[in-house]
């Protein structure tokens, strides 16, 4: 019918690559990001686990990090990526540089998520006798819920973004489909379609974000 | 109950220290409604964060239920607020949950088993009038009934005090009243000491046996509710009081009646037994003294009447000044308006 290179199985592979570095990435660099946004919080000066130290370590460190874009990240670590995943090519060797870029975006994201939290909750919780732990677990992310989890849906679709360099070092995904062969082979339709399935998954990623975010706030 | 001893607390700013505390000494019994009043910035709301070491003092003591609480360690501490509750301004309920877990987080916080605490928040919720909100979100409550949340938190742990910073201050004169009227209960009921902030008269007016005035990080007048209201002696405890206590003659009338020669106005203040005695019919049958009534006013502080009222004397001016000094041997407060 058209006039192309791909076929479909070869455009549901590369959503599936796609959607499968998203994923983990996101799971992962949630897993690392996530904690490191409370640190963030709780080490910061009046914080309920005030540190200088450690926050003035953290706080430039993520600073730096984000600094890079992700395609020269994704180089410049290849040394690193090797080490973990033993490959510097493929699939898994895209999610190693997309964890190390997307972790200290999500630690910013849910350190202003937390700070977001009305400073008086943290006087109830101290006025209550509440630990350190208790007042993260019982008051600051409770309270921060639906703000976190559009940190984390904007987040994915950064993620989104950054898996379309992944093919620079053959991590596969729609946006290496459409470098490959949309640009490199001038098939324009992939290019188009690679378009439209980009902007149908950001659409979907925040409108369930959004979804899932009001749900939680009920206000 | 409540103790502060030589407590002074200083804000380091950038480049200067502000003092917002100055020795501050204060002593709440138990059984007490202790209220501070202050305009806002006189360091009331630092002074009720010290008993529960929201603020740490620079210097002094702060010793609840015999216990110096600067001594403890953070465990110690921690253990030590339990018997602190605390209710805010703007109540700081947690907007994710609903009436049930606002009230249940002390309890959760300690670990209690969750039969006990279902049982200690119906209780709760039964007791501050809000059975019916169990499950309502604090964004669905009125600023009135949040408040009734925010102090069922307060008591869910069984306190022995209950700190109040401004309580009432974000609520309607109606709700403020049904407020203090629960904190006058919780008083009552469960015989828990309540040390209040504010800086509206009426709250010290309906609720607090004793009294401190502060100005300025200084407490510049405390006691007994009724003396200090009935004999202010600073400037700022004056105009606290004169919110509630007439006590001024409106200028147009004072300039009316000050010219009449023969004649001098007096104002009496009377409380306690003296309310309601035939003091007019004495002066007027022993010396001859006729009194016009310019201005006159009742007030009720605890069950207590304070009763103002300003007076114009005629007659001799002789017995006009014996008949004055009849009255002051009577127990009343006696002020001649100045010429």
């Amino acid at each position: 019918m058209f006039d192309t290179f791909i076929t479909t199985d070869l455009f549901i592979q590369a959503i599936v690559e796609t959607l499968y570095m998203v994923g983990w990435s996101l799971l992962i660099g949630t897993l690392i990001g996530g904690p490191l946004g409370i640190l963030l919080v709780v080490t910061r000066k009046g914080g309920v686990l005030e540190n200088r130290l450690l926050y003035n370590i953290l706080n430039p460190i993520i600073n730096i990090i984000r600094s890079l874009p992700f395609i020269i990240l994704l180089i410049a670590i290849i040394p690193f990526t090797r080490f973990v995943v033993q490959t510097t090519i493929g699939t898994e060797a895209a999610i190693v540089p997309l964890i190390i870029y997307i972790a200290p975006y999500i630690a910013r994201l849910v350190e202003n998520s937390i700070l977001e939290v009305n400073p008086g909750i943290l006087e109830a919780a101290e006025s209550m006798g509440a630990t350190p732990f208790q007042v993260i677990w019982y008051f600051l992310l409770p309270e921060a819920f639906g703000s976190l989890i559009l940190s984390i849906t904007t987040a994915a679709i950064g993620l989104l973004g950054a898996t379309a360099m992944a093919g620079t070092v053959g991590g596969g995904g729609v946006g290496s489909l459409a470098l490959t062969y949309g640009y490199q082979r001038f098939d324009t339709f992939v290019m188009v379609i690679t378009v439209v399935v980009l902007i149908i998954l950001v659409q979907v990623i925040q409108s369930l974000g959004t979804f899932l975010a009001r749900k939680v706030r009920r206000r | 109950m409540i103790e502060l001893k030589n407590v002074y607390k200083t804000f380091k700013q950038k480049d200067n220290e502000v003092q917002a505390l100055k020795d501050i000494n204060l002593k709440v019994e138990k059984g007490d409604i202790f209220g501070v009043i202050g305009f806002s910035g006189a360091g009331k709301s630092t002074l009720i964060r010290l008993v529960n070491l929201l603020e740490r003092p620079t210097k002094g003591e702060v010793i609840v239920s015999g216990e110096s609480l600067l001594a403890l360690n953070s465990k110690q501490l921690r253990k030590a607020k339990k018997q602190i509750g605390m209710v805010f301004q703007h109540f700081y309920l947690l907007e994710s949950k609903n009436v049930f877990d606002n009230i249940a987080i002390p309890l959760i916080l300690q670990k209690r088993s969750k039969g006990e605490i279902r049982k200690r928040v119906m209780e709760l919720l039964e007791f501050v009038g809000l059975s019916d909100k169990e499950k309502a979100y604090p964004n669905e409550l009125s600023g009135g009934q949040k408040q009734r949340v925010g102090i069922a938190r307060a008591l869910a742990t069984n306190p022995s005090v209950l700190l109040c910073d401004e309580a009432t201050s974000a609520l309607d004169p109606q709700t403020t009243m049904s407020i203090l009227r629960l904190l006058k209960r919780i008083n009552e009921e469960y015989n828990i000491t309540v040390m209040i902030i504010t800086h509206e008269m009426a709250v010290i007016q309906e609720i607090c046996n004793k009294v401190a005035v502060m100005e300025q990080g200084e407490i510049i007048e405390q006691g007994n509710v009724l003396e200090v209201f009935s004999n202010p002696a600073h400037p700022t405890t004056q105009s606290f009081v004169s919110t509630i206590v007439q006590h001024d003659l409106p200028e147009s009338m004072k300039s009316k009646y000050k010219s009449i020669p023969g004649s001098r106005i007096a104002k009496l203040e009377f409380f306690g037994k003296e309310v309601g005695q035939p003091f007019l019919y004495e002066i007027v049958t022993q010396f001859e003294v006729k009194p016009g009534i310019l201005f006159a006013n009742t007030v009720e502080i605890q069950d207590n009447l304070i009763s103002t009222m300003t007076v114009r004397l005629t007659g001799q001016d002789d017995q006009i000044i014996r008949a004055l000094s009849y009255l002051k041997e009577q127990g009343i407060q006696v002020e001649e308006v100045a010429e």
